[in-house]
């Protein structure tokens, strides 16, 4: 086992080998090639493995960074180092246009998009007489530093992997942020997100240009490494392999990346060389053996080849607390308006011919603890998604504080301070629970994704992590705060929700069945720190099936049936309802 | 453009489309029944129609040891899955139903050599050649990952797409091969001429069409690959194999592109891998259908068909650039409709 820092030294020493002459000069380029498509696998990690977006069509942004340079300093003249960011623009802009319109598909509609730009940019280079149809551009000079040229491959390694090292630092600065997590809240999680304030659309083209840039210099690199482009390698097929090699590396982690790049690379070099030997020359076995890889990699291991090498060799990181750090700011105390904190007047929600709640009206006062209950099918959920904007009303509305909502979505009902748990726990598995709970306070924090890779953000994150910690104290969980959220047991799964909610400084807590599968002590526990929590004058709606976790706990209780509140009351009185009792046992004939 | 341009460029269009039409269906049935975006269909597509080719011209089909190897690698994919519960009878079971398929074709292809023959002869072992493909493709690379998500199944099928397309240049080589027309001649009608060719395609296509209809409207099997699509859990809790189904879809997969194949090898040389944009321009139109409507799916492919020939006719250095672009406002409508709980999938 290998602590981490010591495993980066070796990596670093092993890194300058290839500049060394006694190194041979064949090796030096295939580590050039490696280095190449690690950027372009390393954009894949974080759009694919982390973001969840699938897309074969990287290698045509590829193909903008190469085409931008290779046109520029040939025909217009320009210097090498001075085309690189015009080329990072161009793919931006590239990106930019094409993000717009494939972050917005949906499930397996966005991998098919990938595909169907992927093969119509191909065809479209090979067609432009600019850029030399499908011949390409020749000719195209090499960098060169302080008067010495960088045309040899063994010149051109240092800044390839330069440059894949920076890629790396950034991508990781990138993943330990506030932005990171949002991003990494995406695969899945993507609508909790966005009851924390995340906007998901931005978030997810944020990660697509981020991956394109990495394409792009990548491009940058290959031009002025072959000195010519033709519309070949920035075709379909190599934008499938550049996917099969974040896969193979394993999809979730920077070193995946780099492993995969350097395991299909070799695997090829070495494929190439030796099946024509044994085959004949003409037989492309190695795409054969290339696909029966990728299909034992999915069958052995789906997580590619990285996790496991690192449970091997890598010794796990250290757990960390967050220390003391200023409080962020909280809330504003609202001007007292008086009245109930929110307001349903006449809520109504139609699907189509189903009215699912109909004309439901109640009121949950400041400081109190309210519950909504009925049997199943009431309308609770739908009352609830209404409320938290999951949902748009048919007709009615909902106050908050005395200000209505106008077309409430997750994030403007983040944005006015209501924190909400989920039904069915959504917390992101692989993050730890100190992590999870810091996306709560997304909102209260302001880095982007820039200032978060140039590490910038580092006393505002400090802040917000503090602010989860304090959460998870405050909620009894401090000793899971290093834990996989992944490995928690429902119980504590709905605890951490409920601080990752308190970490938004909510002024309404909205508690969607905390207490559905919990044992008797959880209950207890959670009814204590509930109790707790309406001491500190903190107004909690709750959704509940649990009679005997409601009575005991609530002031006032709401209750649906079919669509239409038929009760409300104090815990006492909706005990002995008749319309109640016959809801939930049935009317006596 | 003068009307005779016209009718001869809709014609062109209507002709291809109804191919497209076919291999969208099998896209479909694929997609529905084992969840995987099937890139390969491409393949069973050029494999089919340089069989036929390859037979019409009195050679013996490379495809012949290439159904070899995939029924050998279908086996030990097998002969692996048995390996906790294994049996002599059923693992030799195994080896008699997988290897029957390629040994039986592999004696024909021989007996008949280069003798004269009808051509329907040829259609019928070129077909009998391609079909089983499909089983053993889904024996070796879907079955096990049945349970995975609908993205692992994708990359899955992209890596057979490459694997495929590299064994279908070492076997047939880089060189295209062209088949003479199904049927010779053609009739008038009006100011068009309507080859014999055309005539062929509609009629392979209406047929094949009925035969899908009975099939899964009046047969059992039929009906178990209907329930396994509509629900994979609940087919199987009734008793229907849902891996049996599979290969069965796989196989009408694989039958319906070695018909696509002869459709078009007549009128287009093909290539090893000219399978894959022909089948793509399938998947387009599927995506139209939402990977769920035979009906859409099929008009969906005559228009694509339609604009693919007229863009020829007009800008024909860009008709793949334009025919490709066309798919992302469509898939942008069809994910407008297809809500929220598409993201939610892990």
């Amino acid at each position: 086992m290998l602590p981490r820092p010591l495993a980066l030294a070796l990596l670093a020493v092993l890194a300058v080998v290839p500049m060394l002459g006694v190194f041979p000069p064949f090796w030096v380029t295939l580590a050039d090639n490696i280095g190449l498509a690690a950027l372009i696998a390393m954009g894949l990690v974080l759009l694919t493995g982390v973001g969840g977006m699938t897309s074969f069509g990287q290698a045509a942004f590829v193909g903008f960074g190469g085409y931008t340079t290779a046109y520029l300093t040939t025909v217009a003249g320009w210097s090498p180092w001075l085309s690189l960011p015009a080329s990072m623009l161009v793919t931006g802009l590239a990106a930019l246009i094409l993000g717009l319109l494939t972050v917005r598909l949906a499930g397996h509609y966005l991998p098919l998009g990938t595909l169907a730009w992927g093969i119509s940019l191909y065809y479209l280079f090979g067609r432009i007489d600019l850029l030399g149809r499908h011949d390409g551009i020749s000719g195209i000079p090499a960098p060169t530093v302080f008067g010495h040229s960088l045309i040899e491959p063994r010149a051109m390694y240092p800044v390839i992997w330069g440059m894949v090292a920076l890629a790396a630092l950034a991508t990781v600065n990138l993943l330990n942020s506030r932005t990171g997590r949002a991003i990494r809240a995406l695969r899945g999680h993507a609508e909790m997100a966005r009851s924390f304030g995340v906007d998901k659309a931005r978030t997810k083209l944020l990660v697509f240009v981020y991956a394109a840039l990495l394409a792009g210099v990548s491009g940058w690199l290959y031009a002025h490494l072959q000195r010519a482009v033709n519309p070949t390698p920035f075709g379909i097929i190599p934008g499938m392999e550049y996917l099969f090699m974040a896969v193979i590396g394993g999809a979730g982690q920077v070193g995946g990346a780099i492993l995969g790049a350097t395991v299909v690379i070799v695997l090829k070099d070495i494929l190439q060389r030796v099946t024509p030997a044994i085959f004949g020359a003409d037989l492309q076995f190695e795409a054969v053996v290339f696909g029966a890889v990728i299909l034992a990699t999915l069958q052995f291991a789906r997580n590619g080849l990285w996790p496991r090498l690192a449970e091997l060799f890598l010794a796990p990181p250290s757990p960390w607390t967050p220390t003391a750090a200023e409080p962020l700011p909280t809330r504003p105390p609202a001007p007292d308006a008086g009245g109930p904190l929110l307001v349903l007047d006449d809520v109504t929600k139609r699907f189509g011919g189903l009215t699912a709640v109909n004309t439901v009206s109640f009121s949950v006062g400041r400081g109190e603890i309210v519950a909504l209950i009925g049997p199943n099918g009431a309308g609770k959920s739908t009352t609830f998604d209404l409320i938290t904007g999951v949902q748009t009303l048919t007709s009615g509305s909902v106050a908050f504080d005395g200000v209505p909502f106008v077309d409430a979505t997750p994030n403007a009902v983040a944005a006015r301070g209501i924190g909400r748990t989920f039904q069915h726990t959504k917390l992101v598995a692989d993050m730890s629970v100190l992590e999870n709970v810091a996306i709560g306070a997304h909102q209260r924090g302001t880095s982007n994704a820039v200032s978060s890779i140039l590490r910038l953000d580092r006393a505002e994150e400090a802040r917000l992590l503090w602010e989860a910690q304090r959460q998870i104290e405050r909620t009894g969980l401090a000793q899971y705060a290093a834990t996989q959220a992944g490995a928690l047991a429902l119980g504590q799964q709905r605890i951490a929700e409920i601080a990752r909610a308190l970490a938004l400084d909510p002024r309404l807590l909205l508690l969607d069945e905390p207490a559905a599968g919990l044992r008797h002590f959880e209950k207890v526990a959670l009814a204590e720190l509930l109790r707790g929590l309406k001491a500190e004058g903190m107004t909690v709606l709750l959704v509940e099936h649990d009679m005997g976790f409601v009575m005991g706990l609530v002031d006032r209780i709401v209750v649906l049936d079919f669509g239409s509140k038929i009760a409300e009351g104090r815990p006492e009185d909706i005990r002995t309802d008749p319309a109640v009792i016959e809801a939930y046992l049935g009317g006596v004939e | 453009m003068d009307s005779t341009i016209l009718l001869f460029l809709l014609q062109d269009g209507v002709t291809n489309g109804a191919v497209y039409a076919l291999l969208g269906f099998a896209l479909v049935l694929v997609f529905t029944v084992t969840r995987v975006i099937f890139i390969p269909q491409g393949e069973f597509v050029a494999f089919g129609g340089l069989t036929y080719a390859a037979l019409r011209a009195g050679k013996i089909p490379s495809t012949v040891p290439l159904l070899m190897i995939l029924a050998g690698v279908a086996l030990l994919a097998g002969l692996w899955a048995r390996r906790r519960t294994w049996s002599n009878a059923a693992a030799a079971k195994d080896v008699a139903l997988t290897l029957a398929m390629p040994v039986l074709v592999w004696l024909i292809t021989r007996a008949l050599g280069s003798a004269s023959r009808p051509a329907a002869v040829d259609v019928l072992l070129t077909i009998a050649i391609v079909a089983p493909m499909g089983p053993y493709l889904y024996r070796f690379a879907f079955e096990p990952l049945a349970e995975a998500s609908v993205l692992t199944l994708f990359i899955a099928a992209v890596a057979v797409h490459l694997g495929m397309t590299a064994m279908g240049l070492a076997f047939f080589g880089a060189e295209g091969l062209r088949a003479p027309p199904l049927i010779d001649g053609g009739i008038t009608v009006g100011p068009l001429l309507v080859t014999g060719q055309s005539i062929a395609v509609y009629v392979t296509v209406l047929v094949l069409i009925i035969a899908l209809w009975l099939l899964f409207g009046y047969t059992l099997p039929g009906k178990a690959l209907r329930a396994t699509a509509i629900n994979r859990a609940g087919a199987n809790l009734v008793g229907i194999s849902t891996a049996m189904a599979g290969r069965v879809a796989y196989g009408l997969a694989a039958i319906i592109g070695a018909i696509s194949g002869i459709l078009i090898v007549p009128t287009t040389t093909l290539y090893y891998d000219s399978g894959f944009l022909v089948g793509m321009k399938g998947f387009v139109a599927a995506i139209v259908g939402g990977l769920a409507s035979y009906p859409l799916t099929g008009l969906a492919a005559i228009a694509i068909g339609t604009a693919e020939a007229f863009s020829a006719f007009h800008a024909s250095a860009y008709k793949e650039v334009i025919v490709f672009a066309l798919v992302m406002p469509v898939l942008l409508l069809r994910s407008l409709g297809a809500g929220q709980s598409h993201d939610e999938e892990e």
